[in-house]
């Protein structure tokens, strides 16, 4: 019985993670599949050659993407680790509103405040601009990341910099040699978290970048709707490769049943 | 009073130290996240004084409540955030039962369930779109195997009414998300509860529902309603795997505020609002019918 229920469930497993993605590959080689054929009648290299010509776009967008996400993970850690480190080392008046008003973008939907955001930004000229867009994505990507980098430091003994102190080494040597190492991990995790999170956002580019900042995802939406389903499939495969290396990073630094990278679910 | 002084100095300091490390991402917070959110506001009043609207008034709310669209979508939005969430906590807590048991092949698979963790909605969904439309890759299955002839006698899942697709995909995604958390609280919990529950006479059933569920719970709990939050004002799932009306309020919303017609703005805005109002008393309301679940019988 346990067997049986067992085989199912690897048998569901499989078929969870390599189902979706065979449609996608398949259409992505495909010129032309129509209905009952299980194979692609014509294969065709066409959707793929396309992405790679300059004016779909398509290279544009990844450099926008690009600039985008890794601005926005830069500056998400260097606010997270101080934000982190008050919030997991030291207890204060007023921790638990700050705890609340930290985490409130993750219960409250970007929706909810980006349009009030495009508003302000409008008078300030920052709608329709690269700026804009990062400033809006660092909202839920700065969250996300003090969140774990909270949880780094809930687990983290302060009195190695004690040590460090009495040794001699001043602030700049022993965040490097004594802090830095000790949060590394977490640091891969939270920056990885803001990566993801930026080079995923639609809604917010769309509404704040109007239309002007043209990312990876918002080409993919626009493909997703259009029907052509070739170029979708192919492009969707282009868009997962950060995911792809997130999990090959993610699997090497953290082996095992860590539930550090069970964070990364927020690939949204 | 030297003594006094350096007192006072060491706490300021020590006092002072921690709003320095949290003033950047306060600064964004408040500035971004609550500016955006009480600009918004005075927006869904029709108040913006730099454009001469002086007086604040709750047509966009008015509007928004005597439409009938919006009831619909309110529905559905609700129906695609709670039926999803249950399922994936379902289904996680019965994929990390199996898991935990250890068997050949079991990292394996752990790593597989974990796969599509960093995988993006959307693509998810154009896989689910290409698997499930009805001259999708399924339907050309039940074809070669002599179910069906046409593809109108496919099941409408995509784009239909009862929000199937949306609900596979959403699924789809967040069950390993939850699931790694379920392993990771039933790894630390070990065996030793379920194995004294036993020698008390516990039935299989009487194990997990009595020692098992009351512990997992809570760690449960805390990632579904992050996972519920999400898929209440998610907006490119529902554009995508969606039917076009009524469509669930976050789609609503944008298409309202990005209508050209600028009478529109203040309506859009207003609904963005009441989407956060009322997703942000669900989440607590959740949270409340959990906990009370599980003291009750824990």
């Amino acid at each position: 019985m346990n067997r049986i229920i067992r085989w199912f469930a690897m048998t569901m497993i499989i078929i969870w993670v390599v189902a979706p993605f065979i449609p996608l590959w398949l259409w992505s080689f495909s010129l032309r599949w129509r209905f009952p054929n299980l194979l692609p009648e014509v294969w065709s290299p066409r959707a793929w050659l396309y992405l790679l010509k300059p004016s779909s776009g398509v290279l544009d967008a990844t450099i926008d993407s690009l600039v985008i996400a890794v601005v926005v993970t830069v500056v998400s850690v260097a606010i997270a680790i101080p934000a982190g480190r008050a919030l997991g080392l030291y207890r204060f008046r007023g921790k638990r509103f700050m705890e609340f008003l930290i985490l409130a973008p993750t219960i409250i939907p970007g929706l909810a405040s980006v349009f009030g955001v495009h508003g302000l930004f409008l008078r300030y000229h920052l709608a329709n601009s690269l700026v804009g867009v990062i400033l809006v994505h660092l909202i839920s990507s700065v969250t996300y990341a003090t969140m774990v980098m909270w949880g780094v430091f809930s687990n983290y003994n302060p009195e190695f910099e004690e040590q460090g102190r009495v040794l001699g080494a001043n602030p700049i040597r022993n965040f490097r040699y004594v802090t830095w190492p000790a949060i590394f991990p977490g640091i891969v995790v939270a920056a990885l978290f803001s990566f993801l999170l930026s080079w995923y956002q639609y809604l917010l580019t769309l509404i704040i970048g109007g239309g002007k900042v043209q990312t990876l995802a918002m080409l993919l939406f626009n493909f997703a709707r259009s029907g052509d389903r070739p170029v979708a499939g192919a492009l969707s495969i282009i868009f997962m490769i950060p995911a792809l290396i997130v999990l090959f990073v993610t699997s090497r630094y953290l082996t095992g049943e860590n539930a550090a990278v069970s964070g990364l679910g927020g690939g949204r | 009073m030297k003594a006094s002084m350096y007192l006072w100095w060491a706490r300021f300091y020590s006092k002072g130290k921690v709003w320095i490390l949290l003033s950047p991402a306060l600064i964004l917070v408040v500035f971004l996240f609550l500016g955006g959110l009480g600009f918004g506001i005075a927006e869904s009043l029709n108040y913006m004084p730099i454009i001469g609207l002086n007086d604040p008034n709750f047509d966009a709310y008015r509007a928004i409540f005597s439409d009938k669209g919006f009831y619909k979508s309110l529905l559905l939005t609700l129906h695609v955030a709670i039926t999803p969430t249950l399922l994936s906590v379902a289904c996680a807590l019965a994929f990390g039962l199996v898991l935990r048991q250890s068997f050949r092949g079991k990292k394996v698979f752990t790593f597989l369930f974990s796969f599509n963790l960093p995988i993006p909605h959307v693509v998810g969904a154009i896989g689910i779109l290409f698997l499930f439309s009805q001259s999708g890759f399924f339907a050309r299955i039940g074809h070669a195997l002599g179910w069906m002839d046409m593809p109108a006698e496919f099941p409408i899942i995509v784009n239909d009414p009862w929000a199937i697709g949306i609900i596979i995909e959403y699924v789809w995604k967040e069950t390993p998300f939850i699931g790694v958390i379920v392993l990771a609280i039933l790894q630390s919990i070990g065996e030793d509860y379920e194995a004294v529950a036993q020698t008390l006479g516990a039935n299989r059933w009487q194990r997990f529902r009595y020692v098992l569920l009351p512990l997992v719970l809570p760690g449960v709990l805390i990632v579904s309603v992050a996972v519920m939050a999400f898929f209440f004002g998610d907006f490119v799932i529902p554009a995508i795997l969606g039917q076009t009306y009524p469509a669930v309020l976050a789609v609503e919303a944008v298409k309202d505020y990005t209508h050209y017609d600028l009478r529109n703005h203040p309506i859009g805005v207003a609904q963005a609002l009441v989407i956060a109002a009322i997703g942000t008393v669900l989440v607590f309301l959740y949270m409340w019918l959990n906990r009370k679940f599980v003291r009750s019988d824990g």
